[in-house]
Protein backbone atom coordinates (compact mmCIF):
# COMPACT_ATOMS: atom_id res chain seq x y z
CA UNK A 1 0.00 0.00 0.00
CA UNK A 2 1.36 3.49 -1.08
CA UNK A 3 0.25 6.21 1.46
CA UNK A 4 0.80 10.09 -0.10
CA UNK A 5 1.36 12.58 2.41
CA UNK A 6 0.82 16.21 1.52
CA UNK A 7 2.34 18.88 3.52
CA UNK A 8 2.67 22.49 4.07
CA UNK A 9 5.60 25.05 4.52
CA UNK A 10 4.39 27.85 6.85
CA UNK A 11 5.21 30.17 9.99
CA UNK A 12 6.39 28.00 12.73
CA UNK A 13 3.47 28.49 15.51
CA UNK A 14 5.09 30.01 18.24
CA UNK A 15 5.83 32.96 15.49
CA UNK A 16 3.32 36.23 16.15
CA UNK A 17 1.87 37.17 13.07
CA UNK A 18 1.35 40.58 12.08
CA UNK A 19 0.60 42.87 9.23
CA UNK A 20 3.17 44.36 6.98
CA UNK A 21 3.42 47.99 7.94
CA UNK A 22 1.36 49.08 4.08
CA UNK A 23 -1.40 46.44 5.10
CA UNK A 24 -1.09 44.21 1.77
CA UNK A 25 -0.04 41.58 3.80
CA UNK A 26 1.44 39.38 6.39
CA UNK A 27 4.89 40.25 7.37
CA UNK A 28 6.95 36.92 6.70
CA UNK A 29 10.48 38.61 6.21
CA UNK A 30 13.00 36.59 8.62
CA UNK A 31 9.82 34.77 10.42
CA UNK A 32 11.08 30.71 11.17
CA UNK A 33 9.26 28.72 9.07
CA UNK A 34 8.04 25.04 9.51
CA UNK A 35 5.94 22.13 8.52
CA UNK A 36 2.61 22.87 9.45
CA UNK A 37 1.63 21.09 12.65
CA UNK A 38 -1.09 19.11 10.90
CA UNK A 39 1.02 18.02 8.78
CA UNK A 40 3.27 16.81 10.85
CA UNK A 41 0.40 14.65 12.40
CA UNK A 42 -0.58 13.17 9.23
CA UNK A 43 2.95 11.83 8.12
CA UNK A 44 3.45 10.64 11.95
CA UNK A 45 0.46 8.67 10.90
CA UNK A 46 1.36 7.39 7.65
CA UNK A 47 4.87 5.82 9.54
CA UNK A 48 3.03 4.36 12.21
CA UNK A 49 0.98 2.61 9.34
CA UNK A 50 3.81 1.72 7.64
CA UNK A 51 5.26 0.55 10.87
CA UNK A 52 2.70 -1.74 12.03
CA UNK A 53 3.23 -2.89 8.16
CA UNK A 54 0.18 -2.22 6.67
CA UNK A 55 2.19 0.19 3.66
CA UNK A 56 5.21 -0.05 1.60
CA UNK A 57 5.65 3.13 0.60
CA UNK A 58 5.26 6.74 1.75
CA UNK A 59 5.65 9.52 -0.26
CA UNK A 60 5.83 13.33 0.89
CA UNK A 61 4.77 16.35 -1.24
CA UNK A 62 4.19 19.88 -1.03
CA UNK A 63 3.28 23.01 -4.06
CA UNK A 64 5.37 25.80 -3.03
CA UNK A 65 8.32 27.96 -3.71
CA UNK A 66 11.61 26.39 -4.02
CA UNK A 67 12.90 26.28 -0.35
CA UNK A 68 10.06 23.98 0.58
CA UNK A 69 12.69 21.48 0.29
CA UNK A 70 14.07 22.32 3.54
CA UNK A 71 10.04 20.59 4.73
CA UNK A 72 10.48 18.27 2.94
CA UNK A 73 14.20 16.98 3.99
CA UNK A 74 12.23 17.01 7.46
CA UNK A 75 9.59 15.22 6.04
CA UNK A 76 11.98 12.31 4.76
CA UNK A 77 13.86 12.49 8.24
CA UNK A 78 10.66 11.70 9.82
CA UNK A 79 9.97 8.61 7.73
CA UNK A 80 8.74 9.29 4.39
CA UNK A 81 10.79 6.94 1.35
CA UNK A 82 10.92 9.97 -1.26
CA UNK A 83 9.57 13.37 -1.69
CA UNK A 84 8.06 15.64 -4.49
CA UNK A 85 8.01 19.24 -4.52
CA UNK A 86 5.76 20.70 -7.63
CA UNK A 87 7.09 24.27 -7.88
CA UNK A 88 5.46 27.55 -7.83
CA UNK A 89 7.01 30.97 -7.57
CA UNK A 90 3.21 31.62 -6.12
CA UNK A 91 1.68 30.72 -3.39
CA UNK A 92 -1.40 28.93 -4.74
CA UNK A 93 -4.90 28.92 -3.25
CA UNK A 94 -6.48 25.66 -1.95
CA UNK A 95 -8.49 24.79 -4.92
CA UNK A 96 -5.63 25.19 -7.36
CA UNK A 97 -3.55 22.91 -4.92
CA UNK A 98 -6.14 20.38 -4.92
CA UNK A 99 -5.95 20.29 -8.78
CA UNK A 100 -2.18 19.74 -8.69
CA UNK A 101 -2.66 17.14 -5.72
CA UNK A 102 -5.30 15.48 -8.21
CA UNK A 103 -2.66 15.42 -10.76
CA UNK A 104 -0.10 13.93 -8.72
CA UNK A 105 -2.16 11.48 -7.24
CA UNK A 106 -3.11 9.94 -10.86
CA UNK A 107 0.04 9.46 -11.24
CA UNK A 108 0.95 7.80 -8.48
CA UNK A 109 -2.13 6.04 -7.88
CA UNK A 110 -1.91 5.79 -3.54
CA UNK A 111 -4.05 4.25 -1.83
CA UNK A 112 -4.23 6.58 1.15
CA UNK A 113 -4.01 10.37 1.44
CA UNK A 114 -2.72 11.62 4.78
CA UNK A 115 -2.95 15.44 5.21
CA UNK A 116 -3.59 18.09 7.80
CA UNK A 117 -7.75 19.61 8.40
CA UNK A 118 -6.21 22.90 7.57
CA UNK A 119 -2.85 24.97 7.40
CA UNK A 120 -1.94 27.27 10.35
CA UNK A 121 -1.65 30.40 8.14
CA UNK A 122 -5.27 30.66 5.70
CA UNK A 123 -6.46 28.75 8.09
CA UNK A 124 -8.65 27.71 5.03
CA UNK A 125 -9.74 23.41 5.91
CA UNK A 126 -10.40 23.07 2.37
CA UNK A 127 -7.65 21.42 0.33
CA UNK A 128 -8.29 17.92 1.81
CA UNK A 129 -11.98 18.17 0.95
CA UNK A 130 -11.57 19.63 -2.69
CA UNK A 131 -9.15 16.89 -3.63
CA UNK A 132 -11.43 14.25 -2.49
CA UNK A 133 -14.10 15.45 -4.75
CA UNK A 134 -11.57 15.85 -7.79
CA UNK A 135 -10.31 12.53 -7.31
CA UNK A 136 -13.88 11.43 -6.80
CA UNK A 137 -13.06 9.31 -3.66
CA UNK A 138 -14.04 9.30 -0.23
CA UNK A 139 -13.29 11.15 3.16
CA UNK A 140 -12.73 11.60 6.60
CA UNK A 141 -11.89 14.59 8.06
CA UNK A 142 -10.63 15.52 11.36
CA UNK A 143 -8.99 12.23 12.49
CA UNK A 144 -8.28 11.35 15.98
CA UNK A 145 -8.40 7.44 15.15
CA UNK A 146 -7.32 5.46 12.24
CA UNK A 147 -7.61 1.53 12.03
CA UNK A 148 -6.99 -0.60 8.98
CA UNK A 149 -7.88 -4.05 8.94
CA UNK A 150 -7.02 -5.59 5.48
CA UNK A 151 -9.05 -3.53 3.20
CA UNK A 152 -11.31 -1.60 5.39
CA UNK A 153 -10.68 1.85 6.93
CA UNK A 154 -12.36 2.77 9.71
CA UNK A 155 -11.89 6.49 10.92
CA UNK A 156 -13.11 8.02 13.87
CA UNK A 157 -13.08 11.74 13.51
CA UNK A 158 -13.90 15.04 15.84
CA UNK A 159 -17.85 16.28 15.19
CA UNK A 160 -19.02 19.33 17.22
CA UNK A 161 -20.84 17.44 19.16
CA UNK A 162 -18.46 14.67 20.12
CA UNK A 163 -17.02 11.85 17.59
CA UNK A 164 -18.39 10.80 14.15
CA UNK A 165 -16.96 6.85 12.95
CA UNK A 166 -16.93 6.07 9.15
CA UNK A 167 -15.90 3.56 6.97
CA UNK A 168 -14.36 4.71 4.20
CA UNK A 169 -13.10 2.78 0.76
CA UNK A 170 -10.02 2.84 -0.79
CA UNK A 171 -8.53 5.22 -2.61
CA UNK A 172 -9.27 7.79 0.47
CA UNK A 173 -8.57 11.15 1.76
CA UNK A 174 -8.10 11.17 5.46
CA UNK A 175 -7.55 14.77 6.96
CA UNK A 176 -5.50 14.70 10.56
CA UNK A 177 -7.22 16.87 13.94
CA UNK A 178 -4.71 17.23 16.94
CA UNK A 179 -5.54 14.02 18.88
CA UNK A 180 -4.64 12.15 16.12
CA UNK A 181 -0.75 11.05 17.53
CA UNK A 182 2.15 12.90 19.23
CA UNK A 183 4.65 13.47 16.13
CA UNK A 184 8.22 12.13 16.86
CA UNK A 185 11.32 14.34 16.38
CA UNK A 186 13.59 13.33 13.77
CA UNK A 187 17.00 11.45 15.31
CA UNK A 188 19.93 12.82 14.01
CA UNK A 189 21.35 9.44 11.88
CA UNK A 190 17.98 10.12 10.02
CA UNK A 191 18.80 13.81 8.87
CA UNK A 192 21.48 12.12 7.37
CA UNK A 193 19.90 9.37 6.06
CA UNK A 194 16.86 12.15 4.57
CA UNK A 195 19.68 14.03 2.46
CA UNK A 196 20.28 10.95 0.33
CA UNK A 197 16.60 9.86 -0.30
CA UNK A 198 14.95 11.06 -3.62
CA UNK A 199 13.43 14.39 -4.22
CA UNK A 200 11.82 15.38 -7.09
CA UNK A 201 11.55 18.95 -8.34
CA UNK A 202 8.43 19.63 -10.93
CA UNK A 203 8.26 23.28 -12.16
CA UNK A 204 4.10 23.32 -11.59
CA UNK A 205 3.71 25.31 -15.16
CA UNK A 206 4.48 21.81 -16.82
CA UNK A 207 1.35 20.11 -15.60
CA UNK A 208 -1.00 22.08 -17.42
CA UNK A 209 -3.07 23.11 -14.83
CA UNK A 210 -4.61 26.69 -14.21
CA UNK A 211 -3.43 27.99 -11.04
CA UNK A 212 -4.53 31.91 -11.57
CA UNK A 213 -5.67 33.27 -8.71
CA UNK A 214 -9.70 33.75 -8.42
CA UNK A 215 -9.73 35.70 -4.77
CA UNK A 216 -7.70 39.20 -4.21
CA UNK A 217 -6.18 39.78 -0.96
CA UNK A 218 -7.25 43.57 -0.83
CA UNK A 219 -5.90 44.14 3.06
CA UNK A 220 -4.68 42.59 6.36
CA UNK A 221 -5.29 44.60 9.44
CA UNK A 222 -4.96 43.44 12.84
CA UNK A 223 -8.31 42.43 14.45
CA UNK A 224 -10.21 45.63 16.84
CA UNK A 225 -8.25 45.14 19.91
CA UNK A 226 -9.68 44.80 23.16
CA UNK A 227 -9.24 47.30 25.84
CA UNK A 228 -8.23 45.92 29.68
CA UNK A 229 -10.75 45.89 32.27
CA UNK A 230 -9.86 46.19 35.56
CA UNK A 231 -8.20 44.00 38.27
CA UNK A 232 -10.54 43.15 41.17
CA UNK A 233 -9.30 41.71 44.21
CA UNK A 234 -11.84 39.88 46.03
CA UNK A 235 -14.46 36.94 44.77
CA UNK A 236 -17.00 39.53 46.40
CA UNK A 237 -15.67 42.34 44.50
CA UNK A 238 -15.84 40.30 41.34
CA UNK A 239 -19.50 39.13 41.94
CA UNK A 240 -20.62 42.27 42.56
CA UNK A 241 -18.87 43.67 39.44
CA UNK A 242 -20.48 41.10 37.50
CA UNK A 243 -24.22 41.57 38.80
CA UNK A 244 -24.64 45.54 39.47
CA UNK A 245 -21.89 46.57 36.79
CA UNK A 246 -21.95 44.31 33.61
CA UNK A 247 -25.39 42.70 34.59
CA UNK A 248 -24.79 39.20 33.05
CA UNK A 249 -25.60 37.38 36.57
CA UNK A 250 -28.25 37.71 38.47
CA UNK B 1 -29.07 37.01 -7.34
CA UNK B 2 -30.28 34.25 -5.70
CA UNK B 3 -29.36 32.72 -1.93
CA UNK B 4 -28.91 28.75 -1.02
CA UNK B 5 -28.07 28.20 2.31
CA UNK B 6 -27.39 24.68 3.71
CA UNK B 7 -29.29 23.94 6.86
CA UNK B 8 -27.19 21.87 9.87
CA UNK B 9 -29.61 19.78 11.91
CA UNK B 10 -29.98 16.32 13.24
CA UNK B 11 -33.47 15.43 11.95
CA UNK B 12 -35.18 16.51 14.89
CA UNK B 13 -33.88 19.87 15.49
CA UNK B 14 -32.36 22.90 13.44
CA UNK B 15 -29.19 23.79 14.76
CA UNK B 16 -28.50 27.96 15.79
CA UNK B 17 -25.50 28.01 13.69
CA UNK B 18 -28.16 27.86 10.69
CA UNK B 19 -29.98 30.83 11.95
CA UNK B 20 -26.70 32.98 12.10
CA UNK B 21 -25.68 31.54 8.45
CA UNK B 22 -28.70 33.01 7.31
CA UNK B 23 -28.25 36.29 8.80
CA UNK B 24 -25.06 36.51 6.99
CA UNK B 25 -26.98 35.55 3.52
CA UNK B 26 -29.33 38.20 4.44
CA UNK B 27 -27.16 41.04 4.15
CA UNK B 28 -26.23 40.08 0.49
CA UNK B 29 -29.33 41.22 -2.05
CA UNK B 30 -30.97 38.36 -3.07
CA UNK B 31 -33.47 35.59 -1.99
CA UNK B 32 -32.75 33.25 0.61
CA UNK B 33 -33.69 29.55 0.23
CA UNK B 34 -32.81 26.71 2.84
CA UNK B 35 -31.79 23.81 2.03
CA UNK B 36 -32.55 20.88 3.88
CA UNK B 37 -31.48 17.59 3.54
CA UNK B 38 -31.93 14.81 6.06
CA UNK B 39 -34.28 11.77 6.88
CA UNK B 40 -37.60 11.92 8.30
CA UNK B 41 -36.98 15.75 9.07
CA UNK B 42 -40.53 17.21 8.94
CA UNK B 43 -39.97 18.24 12.40
CA UNK B 44 -36.98 20.88 11.12
CA UNK B 45 -39.09 21.51 8.45
CA UNK B 46 -41.64 22.99 10.48
CA UNK B 47 -39.56 24.66 12.69
CA UNK B 48 -37.89 26.37 9.45
CA UNK B 49 -40.94 27.51 8.20
CA UNK B 50 -41.24 30.00 10.87
CA UNK B 51 -38.38 31.49 9.64
CA UNK B 52 -38.19 35.47 8.73
CA UNK B 53 -37.68 36.44 5.71
CA UNK B 54 -37.11 33.15 3.67
CA UNK B 55 -38.54 32.94 0.37
CA UNK B 56 -38.61 29.20 0.42
CA UNK B 57 -37.16 26.20 1.77
CA UNK B 58 -36.16 23.21 -0.71
CA UNK B 59 -36.63 19.94 1.02
CA UNK B 60 -34.88 16.58 0.51
CA UNK B 61 -35.87 13.27 2.61
CA UNK B 62 -34.21 9.98 2.26
CA UNK B 63 -32.07 7.64 4.21
CA UNK B 64 -29.37 8.80 2.07
CA UNK B 65 -28.62 11.81 4.19
CA UNK B 66 -29.56 10.51 7.22
CA UNK B 67 -26.25 11.12 8.37
CA UNK B 68 -25.22 13.70 6.33
CA UNK B 69 -22.20 12.44 4.58
CA UNK B 70 -20.19 14.65 2.98
CA UNK B 71 -19.57 13.48 -0.53
CA UNK B 72 -23.82 12.70 -1.07
CA UNK B 73 -24.68 16.35 0.98
CA UNK B 74 -21.95 17.98 -1.36
CA UNK B 75 -23.21 16.23 -4.46
CA UNK B 76 -26.96 17.34 -4.19
CA UNK B 77 -26.27 20.77 -2.95
CA UNK B 78 -23.72 21.20 -6.33
CA UNK B 79 -26.55 19.85 -8.24
CA UNK B 80 -28.28 23.19 -7.78
CA UNK B 81 -25.45 25.20 -8.87
CA UNK B 82 -27.80 26.98 -11.83
CA UNK B 83 -30.40 28.05 -9.85
CA UNK B 84 -28.12 30.04 -7.61
CA UNK B 85 -25.12 32.39 -7.27
CA UNK B 86 -24.40 31.69 -3.74
CA UNK B 87 -23.74 28.42 -1.52
CA UNK B 88 -23.56 29.34 2.53
CA UNK B 89 -23.24 27.27 5.13
CA UNK B 90 -22.35 27.54 8.76
CA UNK B 91 -18.54 27.10 9.49
CA UNK B 92 -19.20 23.65 11.98
CA UNK B 93 -17.57 20.74 11.63
CA UNK B 94 -20.75 19.91 9.26
CA UNK B 95 -20.39 22.54 6.93
CA UNK B 96 -16.78 22.35 6.75
CA UNK B 97 -16.69 18.69 5.85
CA UNK B 98 -19.12 19.02 2.63
CA UNK B 99 -18.44 22.70 1.41
CA UNK B 100 -15.27 22.59 -0.11
CA UNK B 101 -16.09 19.50 -2.59
CA UNK B 102 -19.11 21.53 -3.61
CA UNK B 103 -16.99 24.55 -4.36
CA UNK B 104 -14.40 21.47 -6.37
CA UNK B 105 -17.42 20.46 -7.97
CA UNK B 106 -18.79 23.93 -9.33
CA UNK B 107 -15.12 25.02 -10.14
CA UNK B 108 -14.95 27.51 -7.20
CA UNK B 109 -12.25 29.00 -4.65
CA UNK B 110 -14.41 28.59 -1.08
CA UNK B 111 -14.16 32.03 1.07
CA UNK B 112 -14.25 29.88 4.28
CA UNK B 113 -15.33 31.40 8.04
CA UNK B 114 -16.34 35.23 7.08
CA UNK B 115 -16.64 37.17 9.79
CA UNK B 116 -18.35 40.24 8.19
CA UNK B 117 -19.67 41.12 4.28
CA UNK B 118 -18.57 44.22 2.80
CA UNK B 119 -20.06 43.93 -0.48
CA UNK B 120 -21.46 41.24 -2.77
CA UNK B 121 -18.28 40.07 -3.33
CA UNK B 122 -15.70 40.82 -0.53
CA UNK B 123 -15.73 39.51 2.62
CA UNK B 124 -13.47 39.46 5.78
CA UNK B 125 -12.41 36.61 7.41
CA UNK B 126 -9.30 36.06 10.63
CA UNK B 127 -5.91 34.11 9.10
CA UNK B 128 -3.24 33.06 11.63
CA UNK B 129 -5.60 31.17 14.20
CA UNK B 130 -7.13 35.29 14.86
CA UNK B 131 -4.04 37.14 14.77
CA UNK B 132 -4.98 39.12 11.37
CA UNK B 133 -7.86 39.75 9.48
CA UNK B 134 -8.08 39.39 5.96
CA UNK B 135 -10.39 41.07 3.61
CA UNK B 136 -11.18 39.11 0.57
CA UNK B 137 -12.34 39.83 -3.24
CA UNK B 138 -13.63 36.67 -4.66
CA UNK B 139 -13.43 36.97 -8.68
CA UNK B 140 -15.37 33.47 -9.26
CA UNK B 141 -18.83 33.88 -10.67
CA UNK B 142 -20.49 31.99 -7.80
CA UNK B 143 -19.68 32.08 -4.65
CA UNK B 144 -19.10 29.06 -1.95
CA UNK B 145 -18.65 30.67 1.50
CA UNK B 146 -18.92 29.50 5.01
CA UNK B 147 -20.26 32.11 7.74
CA UNK B 148 -18.30 32.17 11.32
CA UNK B 149 -21.56 32.52 13.40
CA UNK B 150 -20.74 34.34 16.34
CA UNK B 151 -20.00 37.23 13.88
CA UNK B 152 -23.73 37.59 12.82
CA UNK B 153 -27.04 37.80 15.11
CA UNK B 154 -29.54 35.15 13.92
CA UNK B 155 -32.45 35.36 12.33
CA UNK B 156 -35.73 35.67 14.07
CA UNK B 157 -38.61 32.49 14.38
CA UNK B 158 -42.05 33.60 14.04
CA UNK B 159 -45.24 32.78 12.21
CA UNK B 160 -43.94 33.16 8.55
CA UNK B 161 -45.55 30.01 6.72
CA UNK B 162 -42.09 30.12 4.28
CA UNK B 163 -43.28 27.93 1.48
CA UNK B 164 -41.65 24.04 1.03
CA UNK B 165 -40.50 22.55 -2.20
CA UNK B 166 -39.36 18.79 -1.85
CA UNK B 167 -37.08 17.45 -4.56
CA UNK B 168 -35.97 13.95 -4.86
CA UNK B 169 -32.68 12.52 -3.55
CA UNK B 170 -29.96 11.68 -6.08
CA UNK B 171 -27.98 8.12 -6.05
CA UNK B 172 -26.07 6.84 -3.15
CA UNK B 173 -22.16 7.10 -3.86
CA UNK B 174 -21.76 4.92 -1.38
CA UNK B 175 -18.02 6.03 -0.89
CA UNK B 176 -18.18 6.53 2.86
CA UNK B 177 -20.71 4.63 5.17
CA UNK B 178 -21.79 5.57 8.78
CA UNK B 179 -20.45 3.55 11.75
CA UNK B 180 -21.48 5.24 14.83
CA UNK B 181 -21.47 8.23 17.08
CA UNK B 182 -20.97 9.06 20.36
CA UNK B 183 -22.19 12.37 20.83
CA UNK B 184 -21.48 14.01 24.76
CA UNK B 185 -24.59 13.81 26.65
CA UNK B 186 -25.10 17.01 28.56
CA UNK B 187 -28.25 18.56 30.33
CA UNK B 188 -26.26 22.35 30.01
CA UNK B 189 -26.14 24.09 26.90
CA UNK B 190 -24.48 23.83 23.83
CA UNK B 191 -20.87 25.56 24.13
CA UNK B 192 -21.88 27.78 21.08
CA UNK B 193 -24.82 28.85 22.09
CA UNK B 194 -24.42 28.96 26.03
CA UNK B 195 -24.98 32.39 26.93
CA UNK B 196 -22.10 31.57 29.94
CA UNK B 197 -19.39 29.70 29.19
CA UNK B 198 -16.58 28.93 31.87
CA UNK B 199 -13.62 27.12 30.75
CA UNK B 200 -10.75 25.63 32.64
CA UNK B 201 -7.35 25.54 31.27
CA UNK B 202 -3.59 23.40 32.22
CA UNK B 203 -4.25 25.34 35.77
CA UNK B 204 -6.62 23.12 36.64
CA UNK B 205 -4.39 20.25 36.83
CA UNK B 206 -6.49 17.39 36.25
CA UNK B 207 -9.98 16.19 34.51
CA UNK B 208 -11.18 15.68 38.37
CA UNK B 209 -11.03 19.38 39.07
CA UNK B 210 -13.45 20.46 36.63
CA UNK B 211 -16.01 19.30 38.91
CA UNK B 212 -14.99 22.49 40.73
CA UNK B 213 -16.38 24.23 37.33
CA UNK B 214 -19.57 22.34 36.58
CA UNK B 215 -20.66 23.00 39.69
CA UNK B 216 -20.53 26.56 38.95
CA UNK B 217 -21.80 26.12 35.50
CA UNK B 218 -25.19 24.36 36.83
CA UNK B 219 -26.10 27.06 39.02
CA UNK B 220 -25.10 29.76 36.23
CA UNK B 221 -26.72 27.74 33.23
CA UNK B 222 -23.54 28.03 31.84
CA UNK B 223 -21.57 25.49 29.35
CA UNK B 224 -18.04 24.51 30.42
CA UNK B 225 -15.17 24.52 28.22
CA UNK B 226 -11.54 24.23 27.88
CA UNK B 227 -8.60 25.65 26.61
CA UNK B 228 -6.74 23.46 23.99
CA UNK B 229 -3.69 23.07 26.75
CA UNK B 230 -6.24 20.71 28.78
CA UNK B 231 -7.19 19.07 26.15
CA UNK B 232 -3.83 18.31 25.08
CA UNK B 233 -3.08 17.36 29.00
CA UNK B 234 -6.03 14.86 28.70
CA UNK B 235 -8.05 17.15 31.41
CA UNK B 236 -11.30 16.39 28.97
CA UNK B 237 -12.36 15.62 25.84
CA UNK B 238 -11.95 17.67 22.79
CA UNK B 239 -15.15 18.73 22.28
CA UNK B 240 -14.38 20.73 25.17
CA UNK B 241 -11.94 22.84 23.18
CA UNK B 242 -12.58 26.86 23.00
CA UNK B 243 -10.24 28.27 20.10
CA UNK B 244 -8.93 28.45 16.89
CA UNK B 245 -8.38 24.63 16.87
CA UNK B 246 -11.63 23.99 18.54
CA UNK B 247 -14.84 26.32 18.79
CA UNK B 248 -15.49 29.73 18.37
CA UNK B 249 -17.69 31.23 21.64
CA UNK B 250 -19.07 34.68 22.06
CA UNK B 251 -21.26 34.27 25.28
CA UNK B 252 -22.92 37.27 27.22
CA UNK B 253 -19.95 36.51 30.08
CA UNK B 254 -16.95 33.92 29.35
CA UNK B 255 -15.10 33.13 32.35
CA UNK B 256 -11.74 32.00 31.53
CA UNK B 257 -9.77 29.89 34.91
CA UNK B 258 -6.22 28.97 34.74
CA UNK B 259 -6.15 29.89 31.16
CA UNK B 260 -2.89 31.79 29.97
CA UNK B 261 -4.31 33.35 27.27
CA UNK B 262 -2.82 31.74 24.69
CA UNK B 263 -3.68 33.15 21.10
CA UNK B 264 -5.10 30.37 19.73
CA UNK B 265 -7.63 30.42 22.65
CA UNK B 266 -8.32 34.11 22.85
CA UNK B 267 -9.09 33.67 18.77
CA UNK B 268 -11.79 31.54 20.55
CA UNK B 269 -13.46 33.52 22.58
CA UNK B 270 -12.61 37.17 22.66
CA UNK B 271 -15.79 38.26 21.04
CA UNK B 272 -17.27 37.26 23.81
CA UNK B 273 -19.32 40.20 25.72
CA UNK B 274 -17.91 39.83 29.17
CA UNK B 275 -14.50 38.29 29.89
CA UNK B 276 -13.50 37.11 33.36
CA UNK B 277 -10.09 35.67 34.06
CA UNK B 278 -8.91 34.21 37.04
CA UNK B 279 -5.16 33.02 37.53
CA UNK B 280 -2.89 33.29 39.74
CA UNK B 281 -0.15 34.46 37.71
CA UNK B 282 -0.39 38.12 37.10
CA UNK B 283 1.71 38.50 34.22
CA UNK B 284 -0.97 36.18 32.15
CA UNK B 285 -1.68 37.50 28.43
CA UNK B 286 -5.28 36.78 29.52
CA UNK B 287 -5.35 39.19 31.53
CA UNK B 288 -4.96 41.96 28.64
CA UNK B 289 -8.32 40.81 26.82
CA UNK B 290 -10.11 40.66 30.26
CA UNK B 291 -13.13 42.75 31.46
CA UNK B 292 -12.84 42.00 35.17
CA UNK B 293 -9.44 40.20 35.98
CA UNK B 294 -8.72 38.38 39.75
CA UNK B 295 -5.45 37.47 40.54
CA UNK B 296 -6.27 34.44 42.71
CA UNK B 297 -5.68 30.62 43.45
CA UNK B 298 -8.33 28.88 41.12
CA UNK B 299 -8.73 26.47 44.06
CA UNK B 300 -9.25 28.89 46.42
CA UNK B 301 -11.42 31.27 44.08
CA UNK B 302 -14.03 28.75 42.85
CA UNK B 303 -15.34 26.80 46.23
CA UNK B 304 -15.87 30.54 47.13
CA UNK B 305 -17.33 31.62 44.19
CA UNK B 306 -19.55 28.74 44.10
CA UNK B 307 -20.73 29.30 47.61
CA UNK B 308 -22.00 33.03 47.50
CA UNK B 309 -23.50 32.23 43.85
Amino acid sequence: MKILVPIKRVVDYNVKVRPLSDNTDVDLNNVKMAVNPFCEIALEEAVRIKEAGNADEIIAITVGKNESQEQLRTALALGADRAILVESDELLEPLAIAKVLAKISAEENPDIILMGKQAIDGDNNQTGQMLAELLGVSQATNASEVTIEGDVLKVTREIDGGLQTLQITKPAIITTDLRLNEPRYASLPNIMKAKKKELTVKPVTDLGIDVTKRVDVLSVELPPSREAGVMVETVDDLLEKLRNEAKVIS
Amino acid sequence: MSILVIAEHDNSNLKAGTLNTLAAAQQLSGDVDLFISGNNHDGVINEAKTIDGLNQIISVDSEIYNNFLAEDIANIVASLESEYDYFLAPSSTFGKNFMPRVAAKIDTQMISDIIEILSEDTYKRPIYAGSCIATVKSNDSKKVITVRTTAFDPVQKNNSDVPVKTIDGLTELNLSSFVGEELAQSDRPELTSASIVISGGRGMQSGDNFHLLDSIADKLGAAVGASRAAVDAGFVPNDYQVGQTGKIVAPDLYIAVGISGAIQHLAGMKDSKVIVAINKDEDAPIFQVADYGLVADLFNALPEIDSKL
